[in-house]
């Protein structure tokens, strides 16, 4: 587990909803978490639960001009991000807080060449000359493990593989020395092997800059190897939150155990894998009370009536159900 | 070393044919008072109507010939050049220019700045063409000023719904929400993110609309609603031929044969252009 570093990254109760023709969508609705220095939180929920949205609102760039921050705050370092100008943002973005997309096929400008892309991104955190960020550009290439960086340099994007594609996007994500990066599902366009070898990078590259990693995934395996604590999200809401290894052990909200119940496992044969019975709800007709209530097979009159509040379990491991029993640590 | 040896590819593929031809005509156009060998408004009755220096009754003195009032065909090929290149290249910088500008506006913002603006593209191409080149000859007068204001007035719609079609895809791609990520203005994406994307796109229907222009002259000179006598422009020359079109074919055929040609090897040069332009399609 990481070394506990200062709190970098601070969400409060954030709310941001999505204003659309046919109704509110609470995309985020009520999410709070902190991300420390060098540490690595993994957000995983199944497609729509609003892991990208909050992503997003982190870096105030919801979808324009439907989506909107409603409620909370997000501190970075202790500055509220909710409350800054456009103009204060733009300097955030890249410099202080970046990201890296799922799709390295589109994410690099296919008119340029990737070492003008690089320099481009170095541009707005160095004044230097062209030929000092160049350097700077072959240098942040061969951090990121592209062999012949100097070549690579002067290659367009459709030259590249998809692979060598992230890692240029990781290496411009990097470029501007940001705190916090923001991965949203990086590898899920990779091949596996592929995958490994860039989740490493990753990790090396947040070891020597202590950047503190929110990473978006739905893929259990990768927030195993990947991530110090892990916040599970159903419609809008953090269900759980804790150390991963805790987490895995011992998931206590129904959710998170049922999710868990649905990954294959090499030990066990199986006929036929879990699921979850059921749609989640839509986000813009939510139940009142547990939103997994529909779907959990522990329910009863009272998740239908209540939202559960926050139950700490263990260190650093929290749980929103009216089944879980505040307990202390248990060994 | 690979891009060395794939730059000479690209030359090698270039339609050298089409190439020169448009630097003959660029050439011509603007050397046209040293080029051509008599004056093209000079009147000479006694020479009138000779054919072409290669037909029977033709002379060295005229190669392509004289019309009704004895002035020298190519003289006035040549001198037309000069007014059709001209038209063209004002009409496609104010229009495209205006067009590209719009286009990117409308798809990169959406919403209702794209929707006004679409719907002011949509009613502009309404408009046939010629009927406003008309009016505005009628309100403004004949000239070569008109004839620009008239086309570029009606193109730059078609340069904005292409560009912005183009845009609309683009802005969707990874790269522009990483822009944003990296904290690029919109006006900064729009400009450095954008527009050289949409770029190509833009220089191939720029090279195509050269002959739509061409065309658009000649038929506006063709109907006197044009550049105004006696300056030369192939449109009327054509337009001047018809009545003898059975005695002097000449008159109708090489400025109509000279239309065809700049339309011709400009699409030719455009669609080389637009693999020229494509990196995808450059070094593969």
């Amino acid at each position: 587990m990481a070394s506990p570093g200062r709190v970098v990254l601070e969400v409060r109760d954030l709310h941001a909803y999505l204003y659309t023709r046919w109704g509110v969508v609470r995309a985020v609705d009520g999410v709070s978490f902190a991300l420390r220095e060098g540490e690595t939180l993994g957000l995983v929920g199944e497609s729509g639960c609003g892991k990208t949205m909050t992503a997003l609102s982190v870096l105030r760039l919801m979808p324009e001009p439907a989506g909107r921050i409603v409620q909370g705050q997000v501190l970075l370092e202790g500055e509220d991000l909710v409350t800054k100008s456009e103009s204060e943002m733009r300097r955030v973005r890249g410099r202080r807080i970046s990201m890296i997309l799922q799709d390295p096929q589109t994410s690099l400008n296919p008119v340029f060449t990737v070492g003008s892309q690089i320099v481009e991104a170095l541009r707005m955190r160095y004044a230097d000359g062209v030929d000092a960020l160049r350097r700077l550009a072959e240098e942040a290439l061969r951090r990121v493990k592209v062999a012949a960086p100097a070549e690579r340099l002067r290659a367009f994007p459709h030259q590249m593989s998809g692979g060598m594609k992230q890692r240029v996007v990781g290496a411009i994500a990097v470029a501007g020395e940001p705190r916090v990066l923001i991965a949203d599902e990086p590898t899920t366009a990779l091949d596996v092997t592929i995958q490994l070898q860039y989740l490493v990078l990753l990790k090396e590259i947040q070891a020597r800059t202590r950047l503190a990693m929110l990473f978006i995934t739905h893929d259990f395996g990768i927030v195993a190897r990947m991530c110090d604590r892990v916040a599970v999200m159903y419609a809008g809401r953090i269900v759980e939150t804790g150390p991963t290894r805790a987490l895995f052990r011992a998931p206590r909200h129904p959710y998170t155990a049922a999710l868990m119940a649905s990954v294959p496992r090499m030990e066990a044969s199986v006929e036929r894998l879990p699921s979850i019975e059921g749609q989640p709800p839509l986000l813009h007709h939510m139940p009142v009370g547990c939103r997994f209530a529909p779907r959990c097979s522990y329910v009863d009159d009272r998740c239908r009536r209540e939202y559960p509040p926050v139950v700490p379990i263990g260190p650093a491991h929290e749980a929103s159900c009216w089944r879980v029993e505040p307990s202390p640590p248990s060994r | 070393m690979s891009t060395e040896a794939s730059s000479r590819g690209d030359l090698a593929r270039l339609p050298w044919i089409s190439f020169s031809i448009i630097v003959v005509l660029v050439v011509a156009a603007v050397f046209a008072p040293l080029l051509a060998p008599h004056s093209p408004t000079e009147q000479s009755l006694p020479d009138k109507l000779r054919p072409p220096a290669w037909q029977e009754g033709g002379s060295m003195k005229h190669l392509l010939g004289t019309d009704v009032l004895g002035r020298d065909v190519l003289s006035r090929l040549v001198y037309g050049a000069r007014v059709s290149l001209t038209v063209a290249a004002v009409a496609l910088i104010a229009g495209g220019g205006v067009g590209l500008a719009l286009g990117i506006l409308a798809g990169y913002t959406g919403g209702r700045v794209d929707n006004f603006i679409m719907r002011v593209v949509d009613a502009t191409l309404t408009f046939p063409t010629i009927l406003i080149a008309l009016l505005l000859a009628v309100s403004l007068g004949q000239g070569l000023g008109t004839i620009a204001i008239a086309i570029t007035v009606i193109i730059w719609a078609r340069f904005a719904r292409i560009v912005r079609g183009e845009v609309l895809s683009v802005k969707t791609r990874d790269f522009v929400a990483l822009a944003r990520v990296h904290g690029c203005s919109h006006l900064r994406i729009m400009a450095v993110h954008i527009v050289p994307n949409v770029l190509n796109t833009f220089m191939v229907l720029l090279t195509l609309h050269i002959g739509f222009v061409v065309i658009v002259e000649a038929t506006l000179s063709f109907l006197g609603a044009g550049i105004p006598p006696p300056t030369p422009s192939w449109g009327q020359m054509v337009s001047d031929g018809r009545s003898h079109i059975a005695s002097a074919w000449w008159l109708s055929v090489v400025p109509g044969g000279a239309i065809m040609l700049v339309v011709l090897v400009f699409n030719l040069f455009g669609d080389w252009l637009r693999d020229w332009l494509d990196p995808r399609l450059r070094q593969v």
